[in-house]
């Protein structure tokens, strides 16, 4: 395990990496919540974001994906810099990363075969109904959630509504997925679905994933790397089981 | 003190500025192919077909009772033949497109508000915008589009039962039948009154929208921002109604007259 406060995060193979950033930072008003972010994540590669709540996780994924302007420091994804980007481009970026917020966010007003329709119509253009049927039902029958088709989101349960988000996500088959805290919010046996199908589906649809989380155990059964956020930087970088036995007191409190 | 007021005053043209440009991004997406027809249709079928009953039934009761009260006093200056005419002019000048309008901005801007208000706070809106779809045609457009058709013709619903609520009321106490009573009523009224009112109905539905729309879609992420999106479209779209109302009046009658 490396100690990142004072080492930068290099990136040795430049050409491989899905993610680049170096000395990111962004404050809201006064408060610094970003302060010197670096990070390389290459392709196929899982990786888990820790930190308390509140210490600027999500808003590390949220400049990924251009939601938020970084005040400074240079983030490339797919080797294209986000804040460069017109609107025109940052919109076709965004067709390549697949982003499954904290609570599902399913359209509500319409069912779950709707919403897996949605991107399918407005952003890859679909019309032909029977292959929008097709790329509905594999993604559904991939999260198990194929007999809920025809449901409302309302009517579905916690853990049903993320796997709902998170087929809708795969629906556009993503290169580069961002999960916000994918487990919050569910009982510990739901939360340990929703790891393993995190995993299986990094296999299947052989995505690259980052993963905002303080769930430890979503952490050991997803991660190839893990990063440990605190005060606006990383501090700590390894495998699980490195991190795990990290002599900083932070990240070591983690796992008590 | 002082510094308070100001800090009020810049909120409140920071926020007129904001909605300029969701004014210039509301027409920049308009013109933008890829309309979404089926999303616009609900919506005409939500706000329009929905609000018929409660339209219809309160432009009913108001043209009831206008010619309840009208009628003594007209009868106080031998002109009870006069009650046609007055409700005509009355309701469908301005009584009609106004409550109609007003009871638009009620169950209409609010019912926009605290939907996109919602839609806000559950990142349905983030979630679209980050999956490189855009809200702001499926939402925005379709909904301010539909309002701005729909009002006019539940205006148009609403004066017509508003002059059945009349006809009921002049009934009640004496006896007139449908055809002159809707005779009377058409041949009071020239292009010169029915323009203007039904122009300002589309200024109305547009604005019932705009504002339900803006207020909803920036609203802040929190339960309670869903509450006061509901609430402030609705009395910042009354307001707005009024506004209008008085200026399409005035420009008309300098134009007409």
């Amino acid at each position: 395990m490396r100690d990142l406060t004072t080492k930068e995060t290099a990136s040795d193979q430049e050409h491989e990496n899905v993610l680049h950033i170096k000395g990111l930072k962004k404050s809201f008003g006064k408060k610094e919540v970003l302060r010197d972010i670096n990070l390389d994540v290459k392709r196929g590669e899982n990786v888990v974001v820790l930190g308390k709540s509140g210490s600027g996780k999500s808003v590390i994924i949220q400049c990924i994906v251009g939601m938020i302007s970084p005040d400074a420091g240079v983030l490339q994804v797919f080797g294209e810099e986000v804040s460069s980007l017109n609107e025109k481009e940052l919109k076709k970026l965004r067709t390549r990363i697949g982003f499954l917020f904290q609570s599902g966010a399913l359209y509500d007003s319409m069912t779950v075969r709707e919403n897996m329709e949605f991107p399918l119509m407005r952003i890859l253009k679909l019309r032909n109904q029977a292959e929008i049927d097709k790329r509905v039902e594999e993604v559904l029958k991939s999260v198990g959630l194929f007999e809920s088709i025809d449901k409302m989101p309302s009517d579905l349960s916690g853990g049903m509504r993320k796997r709902a988000g998170l087929a809708r996500t795969l629906v556009l088959n993503p290169e580069l997925m961002l999960y916000d805290e994918p487990t919050t919010g569910l009982d510990p046996i739901t939360s340990r679905e929703i790891s393993n199908l995190v995993l299986q589906l990094q296999k299947k649809y052989k995505t690259t994933s980052i993963i905002i989380t303080h769930d430890m155990e979503c952490a050991a059964i997803t991660a190839d790397r893990v990063l440990v956020l605190s005060d606006g930087k990383f501090v700590a970088e390894g495998s699980f089981e490195e991190v795990k036995i990290s002599k900083n007191q932070f990240v070591s409190s983690f796992f008590k | 003190m002082n510094d308070e007021a100001l800090s009020g005053w810049r909120i409140r043209l920071a926020e007129k500025g904001e909605q300029v440009a969701f004014l210039k991004d509301f027409l920049k997406n308009l013109f933008r192919g890829g309309f979404e027809w089926s999303e616009f249709i609900r919506q005409c079928y939500e706000i329009g077909y929905k609000s018929f009953t409660l339209v219809g039934t309160t432009a009913f009761i108001m043209g009831l009772v206008m010619a309840m009260q009208l009628r003594p006093t007209l009868i106080g200056f031998g002109a009870e033949s006069m009650l046609p005419k007055s409700l005509a002019v009355s309701i469908v000048k301005e009584i009609g497109p106004v409550i109609t309008a007003i009871i638009c901005a009620g169950k209409i801007a609010s019912g926009i508000g605290a939907e996109l208000g919602s839609m806000k706070v559950t990142e349905q809106i983030d979630a679209m915008e980050v999956s490189g779809a855009n809200p702001m045609q499926f939402l925005v457009v379709t909904r301010i589009l539909a309002t701005t058709a729909m009002v006019p013709l539940l205006t148009l619903l609403g004066d017509v039962l508003g002059l059945l609520g009349g006809f009921l009321a002049i009934n009640i106490n004496g006896s007139v039948s449908l055809l002159l009573y809707f005779n009377k009523c058409i041949a009071s009224l020239g292009f010169s009154d029915l323009l203007p009112a039904f122009i300002k109905t589309i200024f109305f539905g547009f604005v019932i929208g705009f504002i339900g729309c803006y207020k909803g879609y920036n609203s802040n992420k929190g339960t309670e921002s869903v509450g006061i999106a509901a609430n402030s479209a609705v009395v910042v779209a009354s307001l707005w109604i009024f506004v209008i109302d008085a200026i399409v009046v005035q420009v008309s009658n300098t134009l007409i007259y």
